[in-house]
Order: structure tokens, then sequence, then C-alpha cells
């Protein structure tokens, strides 16, 4: 076995389906870690409220982050099963639809689908971040706020959201380097199908890996490394300021 | 009047949202359970029943009897257990040293702990691949625990590095002036009280090991897979035998289910505490 020198990269570059697969992570990610970001807020600001039995439901609501990636991938793809999942059924119930969806088959609706069991896992890992962030906002910045006639909106935009700034900003770039690198949700879901549409950087890297074609697949892995360190650098450089 | 206002602003502002969410984030665990206790018949009925006329075990007992679960559960048991065990050793001396010591290089150690979680496990796929063919190690449950350690021990370092800073150095100080050496503070001062937060960690490591499952199916064969690598394994043979990746979907999560209950404070502490101090 002798060198290619940048063979392979080159090959990258001419790949159509590298190019699909990087928009695919693209829209994965953004998609993805957006609306977990979104839902995780409301849950956490939701669970920091006082109610009886909040201990209990707060343990419950975090089992979908300690649930590993297979079985998540396998559950949903039962849900959305075309001949016997019971979100056709619901929705047929519910009229919403007439006929039964292939969900994960049919190019319309593989990627939306894979996107809702990314969001269901990556839920409960912002709400506990931003949960212990909003319990170190001192209470006074509220009772001050009252004083002033603020309503809850404005707590909201002027006081919640601006100290939790670093918590976000945290969660937001592990959750995107980990959704970017997942690859088992998808793998046990579709395997990158129907036609490539759900296929992702990383599940292309292991399809080939699968294959046994290692050196076209290190080479991705390489591109992917650095497209996350734009990602990570920020971060490693503030975490390493304060020392 | 304010008091309808208050009850109903409840009601919209707390309670009917958090149910949409709990349904949400819940439901597929129903589903789940319910699709591991159906007969066949209700499974690809024409019809899709929401708890099973007939409730059986069928598919647990075919599982075990049939299908040897006990076996992937007892290669996960081994792989999880002793990747706890080597992280914790690794990473609790390692975060000892990086708090306690000031030596050079040490910033660039913490970068590279840190950015270790940033890398694809995909990229270590493969070089770790040809190296445990190279040690011949492959498909030997040691090659998986090596393999995990990759990614365990330098987040591990980062969570226990966070519990000991604070730990003032003067509980240590005292011991040394009652006579006790370094390894004697260490082991009789220091680790009992860090017990809990080890305990934690240990439970992080564990559930990451018991779950993975990219490393898990190229270092693994017939004899040695995991449960994650098993379940996937019963799509696409013989059609998808749903009620019994269902009900070893639910057996697997028990484990972790229990041990997180457990730690759930600890673990939340460590995690975050990087985040909500940083």
């Amino acid at each position: 076995m002798g060198f290619i020198g940048l063979g392979n990269y080159s090959e990258i570059i001419r790949d159509p389906l590298f190019w699909k697969a990087l928009r695919n992570t693209f829209l994965w990610v953004v998609f993805g870690v957006g609306f977990q970001f979104l839902f995780g807020f409301i849950l956490a600001l939701l669970l920091n409220q006082k109610f009886r039995g909040r201990g209990g439901i707060r343990a419950v609501s975090l089992i979908p982050w300690a649930t590993p990636g297979v079985l998540i991938g396998l559950m949903w793809k039962w849900i959305y099963d075309g001949n016997y999942g019971v979100l056709n059924d619901l929705l047929m119930k519910l009229h919403l639809i007439d006929a039964k969806i292939p969900f994960l088959s049919q190019l319309s609706t593989a990627f939306p689908s894979i996107i809702v069991t990314i969001v269901w896992q990556g839920i409960p890992f912002f709400a506990i971040m931003i949960m212990a962030g909003l319990q170190v906002i001192p209470h006074d910045m509220y009772e001050a706020a009252d004083i002033d006639g603020a309503n809850k909106l404005q707590k909201l935009f002027r006081i919640t959201i601006p100290s939790l700034k670093n918590v976000i900003l945290i969660t937001l770039m592990l959750r995107i380097i980990w959704v970017a690198n997942s690859v088992d949700i998808i793998y046990s879901m579709t395997g990158g199908g129907p036609s490539y549409s759900t296929q992702t950087l990383s599940v292309y890297i292991f399809n080939k890996a699968n294959v046994l074609d290692l050196g076209y697949s290190s080479a991705m892995a390489i591109v992917l490394m650095l497209l996350l360190a734009i990602v990570a650098i920020p971060y490693v450089k503030s975490t390493f300021k304060e020392e | 009047m304010s008091e309808r206002q208050s009850i109903l602003g409840r009601i919209f502002g707390l309670f009917l949202p958090l149910i949409v969410m709990l349904l949400f984030l819940l439901f597929p665990f129903y589903w789940t359970f319910v699709t591991s206790i159906k007969p066949e018949l209700e499974l690809y009925g024409a019809t899709v029943t929401y708890w099973p006329h007939n409730v059986v075990f069928d598919a647990y007992r075919k599982l075990f009897l049939e299908y040897n679960f006990l076996k992937p559960m007892l290669n996960s048991t081994l792989v999880a257990v002793v990747t706890t065990c080597v992280t914790l050793c690794v990473a609790t001396l390692a975060a000892y040293a990086f708090t306690r010591y000031k030596f050079p290089g040490k910033k660039i150690f913490m970068i590279m702990f840190l950015t270790n979680n940033m890398f694809p496990n995909v990229l270590l796929l493969i070089p770790l691949y040809a190296l445990m063919r190279n040690l011949g190690l492959l498909y030997n449950p040691m090659s998986l625990i090596l393999a995990h350690a990759t990614f365990t021990i330098p987040f591990s370092v980062w969570m226990m590095t966070g519990y000991l800073k604070d730990l003032p150095d003067s509980l240590e100080e005292a011991a040394w002036i009652d006579g006790a050496n370094r390894r004697k503070a260490f082991l009789r001062v220091i680790l009992p009280i860090l017990t809990p937060s080890i305990v934690a960690t240990g439970i992080y490591i564990f559930i990451q090991s018991w779950n993975e499952y990219t490393f898990a199916v190229m270092f693994t064969n017939e004899a040695t897979r995991t449960t994650p690598v098993f379940l996937n394994k019963l799509v696409g043979q013989l059609g998808v035998q749903w009620d019994l990746i269902t009900a070893g979907g639910i057996i697997n999560i028990i484990p972790i289910c229990i041990m997180f209950f457990f730690a759930q404070k600890r673990l939340i502490e460590g995690m975050t505490a990087g985040a909500v101090k940083g």
C-alpha cells in the first residue's frame, strides 16, 4: 500500500454525495439544535416553577437523555412505521391525514422525521443546563424589577436571558458538536436513506468505514473535525481566559 | 377576579404546556413498553390498540430462551463496569494532579482533554480499528473497553477537576500537620469526601459505555456483542421483530434509569458546574 498524498481529498471535492452530506449535516445541526434549545428552554422555565411532585417530574423528563441512541432510533422507527405505526394511527384518528404515510421511506418526510427524533433526545440536556443556570440568578434582581413595574416578558428578556448567556453559549456549542457527530440515531432509523436524503457527514463516514473504505472515510473525518473546530475554538479560548 | 386569573395563569402558564411536553417526552417509552407486551396478532393487526387486550410476556421469554439475551447483557455489563473502574482510577488521579500541582504543560494537557470531546467518534474509529487488529484485540471485550476509555477519560477528568476544585486545600494541610503524608492525606481525607462525586462520575461513565454503539458494532462479533448492537441486529434478518426489540429495549434502560435516579442530583451538579461557573 502506498501513500496517495491528497488523493482522497481531491476525490472528496468531486464527490456529490459529500456535498449532499455536508448540506444535510448543516440542516441537521441548525434545525436539530435550534428546536432542542427552544423546547429545552421552555421546559427549564416550567420545571423551575414551584409545584407538587416537581422533583419526580424533573427526574422522569430527563430519561430520554440517558437512553441509548440506537434504541431511540428504533423506538421512533416503530412509531413512524408506515403500516402499524402509532403516529399514522393517531393522525388518522384526528382526521389530519387520509392515507398512511411511510414517514421514513418517503423523500419529503424522512428528514423532518429524524429531526423530531434528535430534538426529542436533546431537550432534556438543554433543560438540565438551563435549570442549573437559572438557580444562580440572584433573586433580588427580579424583586428590583417588580418594584420598577416590569412585566413577565420584560423580566425574561432583560434579566433571565442575559444572565444565562454563558450557559446558553456553552450548551449550544457542546450540542452542536455532539449532534454533528452523532451516528447511531440516523443509522438505526434510516441508514442514511432514502436516496441519501438523511445521510449526514458522520453517517457517511460511518457507512464508508463499515465497508472498510478506511482511507476515504478518514479523510472525511478530518474534514468534519476541522469544520467543528471552528465552533470549538471560541469556547476553548473563553475557558482558558480566566485561569 | 385576581384569584381566578392566577389559577388560569397557572393552568396556561404551567400545567398545560408541561403536560404537552411530558406527553411528547414520555410517550415513546410508553409505546415501547406496550409493544413489548402485545401478542403478535395485535402487533400487526388492522387496528392499533393503545393497551393490549391480552397482555403477554412472550417477547421477554423468547428473548432470553431463544435469543440468549443474557449474553449481550453480560457483555455490556463487563465492558461498562471495567471501563468505569479504569476511567475512575485515571480520572481521579489526573484531576488531583491538575488541581494540586503546578507543572509545565498543564494548560496544554487541559486543552487536550477538553478538545478531545469535540472530535468525531468516527474519527477515532478507523485508527483504533487498525490498532486493535494489529494488536490482535479485535472482537475481544478489551478492545471496546480501551475504545470507550478514549472518550470517557477526558470528560471524567473535567468533571472530577470541577469537584476537586471545590475542596479547599486546607483540608489536606490539616492532615499534613497531623503527620500524614500526601498519599495518606489523599486516601484518608480527600477520597472519603469525594466519594459521592466519584459515584456520580462513575454513573455517567457507565451510561456512556453501556449506550455506545459505533465502536461496539465494529469491535465485537457474535460472541462479544453488546446490547445496542444486539438490538439493532434484530432489524433486517427476517423483517423487524418489534416485540423483541422493544422488550430488549425496556430491559436495557432499566439499570440506567435506576442509577440515574440515585445519582441524579450530583450528576447534574458535576455536568453543569463548568458551564454555570465559567
